[in-house]
């Protein structure tokens, strides 16, 4: 058997337990060696590339926050102005990047219907930075710019009718309609629960012709205060308890997953919550 | 003598500024071209996309949705290799900022030409250069354009040097007065331009490609940090005699005679050692010279590099004057301008006085040149003209 190359080396400084690195396997286990990738600032960029080492063995580069998917549109340029066709272009982001600060230029991107997989890694909340909340936070979810009000406190100062005890106020921002709104061929949605499904969900949207958009939903292990082990099972949770049901969307036609039944979610929901600090 | 004087004749044109910088850049041959054409732009970019459309060019035209996005655009066709080119003005400068320091950051050889206007609030579209002032320290080589022709070679200039030492290069061509202005130029074709700017081909290891992968944009801990601030900062001062050198080189393949104390970072025009020097950059440099012409004792200061700003040069061409009057098109709040405190540097015991003007549009005459060389020591040392 041929001895397949790793295109992410281990010794990287991400979290132990990272779901976002254990999903970003599962992506590299499908890419081809001949990809070049446009990664977001955020936790991947930074725990991969401490200069002067990378873990990285094909083609990356890193450039602003929110600027990947224009730099990917630049090189597939390149590419096409040297008339190769066959390198594929891949950008990786989290959901700061995707949902909030880079959304204008993921738009651009998809409106010029290029052959570019957007892949985003979404933590729902701004993981790198010490878990701001986002665009993708979920409504009720605790961050440090949404935190939930201390019970304590306002007792003492008789401000409790003032307190927050919701959380996050805003509901989380649906990225999947957006990219279906620009007639993305190929949508899907993932979490880093399920391996060999993103395995497979890239692997599909790498024979598309067009843009294709995988959002992967990554538990964050300090950020959502889950256990180093939790990840996966925490990410199956989420799909189970149809908070993030797994989604893939070709020509807007829904072809696999959705929601699963009323049963299974109510099941799985208070699991899904409880296991997390953040909904605490 | 004769026959010298008719092939120029033949090869000049009438041309808007901006046709002669899209003619030019299309006869540099970049392979990607992307920009945003709104805030406000020059028909640099329209030209292009015409030139494009008529099946003229060999570039890729990327339509891009912002200024940031257009500099993101270019950024990453440089890093995989490719020779790009974009432009942009005034708040799409600004927008364009974090790119820009990106740009420069990477070591890549981008070129760019900034069409200089005012920037908002209040809004106007009219040429000044703080735009340019903006950005001037964010590791661009800065040229400033007189006239279009001077624009034209600007950029021939530039590209040879972006792709030789690794630093991006804008053109500054005032917006209005130059990009939509017609007059004289002369257009270097492709197999002339090629004879001082090869083809561009990225070093294998040093642009990403599957075959030879590599990280670029890597995260530095403070000590990579610093060193790779320092190794910019050190070849950019490098760079002075190097774009000097190519200047000289690109003026001689492309048959220009360039007279004495007029290089690639200034042009000293009038008498030599006269009482007043008056240092400017850009198009209003021809009132001045105009004006100059009629005045005893005068001389005009052009400043052509900005950045890297070739302090000791202008030291010494300096040296021997009384009074040095600095007319810039860009206020710095509570400080001097930019320019004055540069030259501030460069001088000994002259006198130096600040004018600032041209804000917005607003016209520096002759009058005002001649009531600066008249009243100079009536003035304070910053005034608005």
């Amino acid at each position: 058997m041929k001895k397949e190359i790793k295109k992410i080396s281990s010794g990287h400084n991400a979290c132990a337990g990272c779901g976002q690195l254990s999903a970003v396997q599962s992506v590299m286990r499908a890419l081809d060696k001949d990809t070049i990738i446009a990664n977001a600032t955020g936790c991947l960029e930074v725990t991969t590339t401490p200069y002067p080492q990378s873990a990285w063995s094909l083609p990356w580069i890193h450039s602003l926050f929110e600027n990947p998917a224009a730099v990917a549109t630049g090189i597939l340029a390149a590419l096409k102005k040297q008339k190769n066709q066959k390198t594929k272009v891949v950008v990786m982001a989290g959901d700061g990047g995707t949902f909030d600060i880079g959304m204008g230029v993921i738009s651009g991107m998809w409106e010029r219907k290029e052959n570019i997989l957007y892949i985003c890694y979404d933590t729902e909340s701004y993981s790198n930075t010490g878990f701001q909340a986002s665009g993708a936070t979920p409504y009720g979810a605790s961050t440090s710019t949404s935190p939930k009000g201390n019970q304590e406190k306002c007792q003492i100062k008789k401000s409790c009718d003032l307190i927050n005890k919701t959380g996050n106020h805003l509901q989380k921002k649906d990225m999947i309609r957006i990219a279906l709104a620009h007639d993305v061929p190929y949508v899907a949605q993932t979490t880093a629960g399920y391996p060999n499904d993103i395995y497979n969900k890239v692997k599909k949207a790498l024979e598309i012709k067009g843009p294709a958009y995988i959002q992967i939903l990554a538990p964050c292990i300090p950020g959502w205060g889950i256990k180093t082990d939790e990840a996966v099972e925490v990410g199956k949770l989420a799909n189970q308890s149809n908070f993030y049901p797994l989604l893939e969307y070709l020509n807007g036609e829904l072809i696999s997953g959705g929601l699963n039944s009323e049963e299974t979610a109510e099941k799985h929901k208070e699991t899904y919550i409880k296991k997390q600090g953040r909904f605490k | 003598m004769k026959k010298i004087k008719k092939i120029k004749k033949e090869k000049t044109q009438i041309l808007e500024g901006s046709r002669a910088i899209a003619l030019t850049i299309n006869n540099i041959s970049p392979d990607v071209v992307s920009a945003y054409p709104i805030t406000p732009q020059t028909h640099i970019v329209e030209d292009l996309a015409k030139i494009k459309a008529n099946g003229e060019a060999q570039y890729e035209y990327v339509r891009a949705e912002s200024e940031f996005a257009a500099a993101s655009i270019v950024l990453g066709s440089s890093a995989a290799g490719s020779r790009v080119y974009s432009a942009t003005s005034s708040q799409g400068l600004l927008l364009m900022t974090e790119v820009i320091y990106n740009i420069s950051g990477m070591r890549l050889p981008v070129v760019m030409t900034l069409a200089n206007r005012a920037i908002s609030a209040p809004i106007s579209i009219w040429n000044d250069q703080q735009d340019a002032m903006a950005i001037k320290d964010a590791g661009w080589i800065m040229f400033f354009a007189e006239n279009n022709q001077e624009a034209v070679e600007q950029h021939i200039l530039a590209y040879k040097i972006a792709e030789k030492i690794k630093i991006p290069v804008m053109v500054n061509v005032d917006g209005f007065i130059l990009t939509h202005c017609y007059e004289e130029v002369k257009i270097y074709e492709q197999k002339i331009i090629n004879k001082f700017l090869p083809k561009y081909k990225a070093k294998s290891g040093e642009f990403l490609n599957t075959k030879n992968p590599i990280t670029m944009g890597a995260f530095m801990s403070p000590q990579h940090y610093q060193k790779s601030r320092e190794d910019l900062y050190k070849d950019f001062q490098k760079a002075i005699k190097e774009i000097d050198q190519e200047y000289f080189l690109m003026h001689k393949i492309l048959g220009n005679k360039i007279e004495k104390n007029n290089n690639s970072w200034f042009e000293y025009y009038g008498p030599k050692n006269a009482k007043t020097v008056i240092v400017a950059m850009g198009s209003t440099i021809g009132t001045i010279k105009s004006l100059a012409k009629k005045e005893k004792d005068v001389a005009v200061l052009k400043i052509k590099t900005y950045r890297p700003f070739p302090h000791q040069e202008i030291k010494k061409i300096l040296k021997n004057c009384q009074n040095i009057a600095v007319v810039e098109k860009a206020v710095n709040f509570g400080t001097f301008g930019s320019l004055y405190l540069d030259i501030n540097i460069s001088k000994e015991k002259q006198t130096i006085k600040n004018f600032i003007g041209g804000l917005g549009g607003k016209d520096i005459g002759e009058k005002d040149i001649k009531k600066i060389i008249k009243d100079f020591k009536k003035y304070k040392k910053l005034n608005f003209i």
